[in-house]
């Protein structure tokens, strides 16, 4: 079932461009009492196959989304089609999807062996076909003779990993996985993104990722929905999202970003705060005001007077901070209208700037997206 | 002792650890200590004393003497009579603790599962208020309620279902079964609400209906609610006399009545002290092979 894919993203699922989307919410809102939205009229659609990750600080309603797809809650407005069926109130139980919850959720009297096969023994798949079965998912998931100990037994990573496999084994048509790596430390977890994402391509099921990770979900999905306080703000492959965010929150919570504000000018040009003219991508009118964002790894820090290619913008600025990450440097720099941070890669033999030290800018005018204030 | 550079350094001596530790371990029992003193005068030295009675003779009128040392009480446990009346208090335990546990389970469950905690409190705070007035007072209120003018004679009269209750065998299992039901649900409560609900939820994803998750799930972890909550209502039940007595008439002799009548009327006071000192055991033994079983399996 695995899908040979063209190498560039923008080739994959283009919403609307198949008979039925794995996964279709209409209008779809969640109130919790009278005055509580947790999810506000969301509109998606997930294709058959995609690695789809929600993406939202806590609160944003993602995990509410994620629950009414696997019908443990109930959508107050809207409609929920998996595969161009409605799911309506259908009980969890009733729909061909599976979870791997936040938490695990192992049973803890049991064995692993019966955690994966809990889900088709329900189901009613014979004795002999549930041990192999089972033991397939658990070699799938590299937990080969492990099959006897308890969860109790198991690591934090083996432990997402039975969840992982207690889920697949059933061959849902949707995989629903609730910040299923949130509990691990980093090396792991970054282990673990690889390994999920190679799973997905192996198994070729439709996976929809909750996740308040910035940085998995741009590492593992096809495409992300970014949400805040309920609703759905943007939806895009990591690079659209990464490079043309929609508004300010989505540029500042997908990672670092300076914010300047401008006017724009001219189509293709905006002015600073301090009256410097830069150029920049907008699609707003001249007069309007706009915020100016640059991400601090598209920006070069010079000495005035050094060659800067034509069709770069410029700007004067001065470091008043450098910060020291390891990989990289930080420096913070005074441009007159704001301040911003410059990231530059530490390699062999990068010139380390001064506190104080006059310096331009530049950036490619296509770095710069200019966003509605 | 100095550091590198020369400077006094501070070394923590082990005699000092020790005595930190000891220190900690006489502190913890002087907080025991006034449970400690309670126990040993009020239950220890009672209860080693009935042991010696049982070993004890007596005299023409029935007095125990502390002298004459001998095993006859205890042989007088095999006496078909005590089987008889054993038999039939185990069984009315045994069907108390069932009733209990079908009545106090669903209530229970009901309880945990409200959402509002001031709900919980409140619903818990039910069940407790039978204990606030006295046993012996309740029990005579359930006497009043089942006799033949009695509301629940007259209703079950009028309706044609039953007639009078009191000194029958159901007005002892009501009187019991009400005695006895907080010491299930409160236990039982305790389990369920410990449950993570998010295992019932995996349940529920994994294509379970609601009475699979149940049965797989949800009553597996509540075992050591229903345990403990068996325990609780298990051995009172076996020694209960005084329900028995005031609602069933005392047509029928239980080992409660049996034990008080040794050390009352038969003025028997080494078969009593063998009778109350061989339940004693008996029990201490299942409660011990109980929850050993129990911990292997949760």
């Amino acid at each position: 079932m695995t899908e040979v894919r063209h190498p560039n993203p923008r080739f994959w699922y283009v919403p609307g461009s198949m008979p039925s989307p794995a996964v279709e919410l209409t209008g779809v809102t969640k109130r919790f009492g009278e005055d509580i939205i947790a999810v506000d009229a969301v509109t998606l659609e997930i294709g058959d196959g995609e690695f789809f990750s929600l993406l939202g600080p806590s609160g944003c309603g993602k995990t509410t989304t994620l629950r009414m797809i696997a019908g443990l809650e109930f959508p107050t407005e809207g409609s929920i089609r998996i595969f161009g069926e409605e799911m309506g109130i259908r009980p969890p139980n009733k729909r061909p999807v599976n979870t791997v919850f936040q938490s695990y959720a192992l049973f803890p009297h049991m064995s692993v062996f019966n955690n994966v096969a809990f889900g088709l023994q329900m189901s009613g798949v014979d004795g002999s076909e549930v041990r192999r079965r089972v033991n397939e998912a658990i070699d799938l998931v590299r937990l080969a003779g492990m099959a006897s100990r308890s969860p109790r037994q198991l690591s934090g990573g083996q432990q997402q990993r039975v969840a992982l496999a207690r889920a697949l084994v059933n061959r849902p048509k949707v995989l629903l996985l609730d910040e299923p790596l949130g509990a691990l430390d980093l090396k792991l977890r970054q282990a673990m993104q690889l390994e999920l994402k190679d799973i997905q391509q192996e198994v070729g099921i439709t996976f929809v990722y909750v996740t308040h990770d910035q940085q998995e979900a741009l590492t593992m999905s096809d495409r992300i929905g970014v949400m805040s306080e309920g609703e759905l703000l943007q939806v895009g492959s990591p690079e659209e999202i990464y490079e043309s965010p929609v508004n300010r929150f989505v540029a500042d919570f997908i990672g670092e970003t300076n914010f300047i504000d401008a006017e724009v000018t001219t189509p293709g040009e905006v002015r600073l705060g301090n009256g410097v003219l830069v150029k920049a991508r907008t699609l707003s009118p001249p007069g309007s005001k706009v915020t100016l964002i640059l991400r601090p790894e598209k920006l070069n820090i010079n000495l005035p007077g050094d060659a800067i290619a034509p069709d770069r913008c410029q700007v004067s600025g001065r470091i008043t901070r450098r910060i020291y990450y390891g990989d990289a440097l930080f420096y913070e720099v005074d441009i007159g209208a704001a301040t911003v941070d410059v990231m530059v890669e530490n390699r062999p033999g990068i010139t380390r700037w001064a506190d104080g030290q006059e310096v331009v800018l530049d950036f490619h005018p296509k770095a710069a997206e200019a966003i509605p204030a | 002792m100095t550091d590198l550079a020369g400077h006094e350094v501070a070394v923590v001596d082990p005699e000092l650890e020790h005595k930190a530790e000891a220190e900690r371990a006489r502190r913890g029992l002087f907080t025991a200590l006034p449970s400690y003193v309670y126990l040993i005068f009020f239950f220890a030295i009672p209860l080693v004393t009935v042991f010696v009675f049982s070993f004890a003779s007596r005299s023409r009128t029935g007095r125990p003497l502390l002298a004459d040392w001998n095993l006859e009480s205890w042989a007088k446990l095999v006496d078909p009579l005590v089987a008889t009346i054993a038999w039939r208090s185990l069984w009315l335990a045994v069907v108390n603790t069932v009733l209990c546990l079908i009545i106090g389970y669903p209530f229970a469950y009901w309880i945990a599962t409200r959402r509002r905690n001031v709900v919980r409190n409140v619903l818990l705070v039910l069940v407790l208020i039978p204990f606030w007035s006295n046993f012996l007072v309740r029990t005579y209120a359930w006497r009043t309620l089942l006799d033949s003018d009695g509301l629940i004679t007259q209703f079950g009269e009028a309706t044609g279902l039953w007639g009078q209750m009191l000194f029958t065998l159901p007005a002892v299992f009501i009187g019991l079964l009400y005695g006895y039901l907080p010491f299930m649900v409160l236990p039982l409560y305790a389990a369920i609400e410990r449950i993570d609900w998010s295992l019932i939820e995996a349940a529920r994803d994994l294509y379970a209906s609601g009475s699979d998750a149940f049965r797989r799930v949800t009553l597996p972890l509540s075992r050591p609610g229903i345990v403990a909550g068996s325990i609780l209502v298990f051995i009172p039940s076996l020694g209960a006399y005084v329900t028995p007595d005031i609602l069933g008439g005392a047509k029928a002799t239980l080992l409660g009545n049996y034990i008080v009548s040794q050390f009352g009327a038969a003025r028997n006071w080494p078969f009593g002290a063998s009778l109350s000192g061989a339940i004693l055991i008996v029990m201490l033994l299942a409660t011990v092979y109980y929850f050993r079983s129990g911990a292997r399996t949760l």
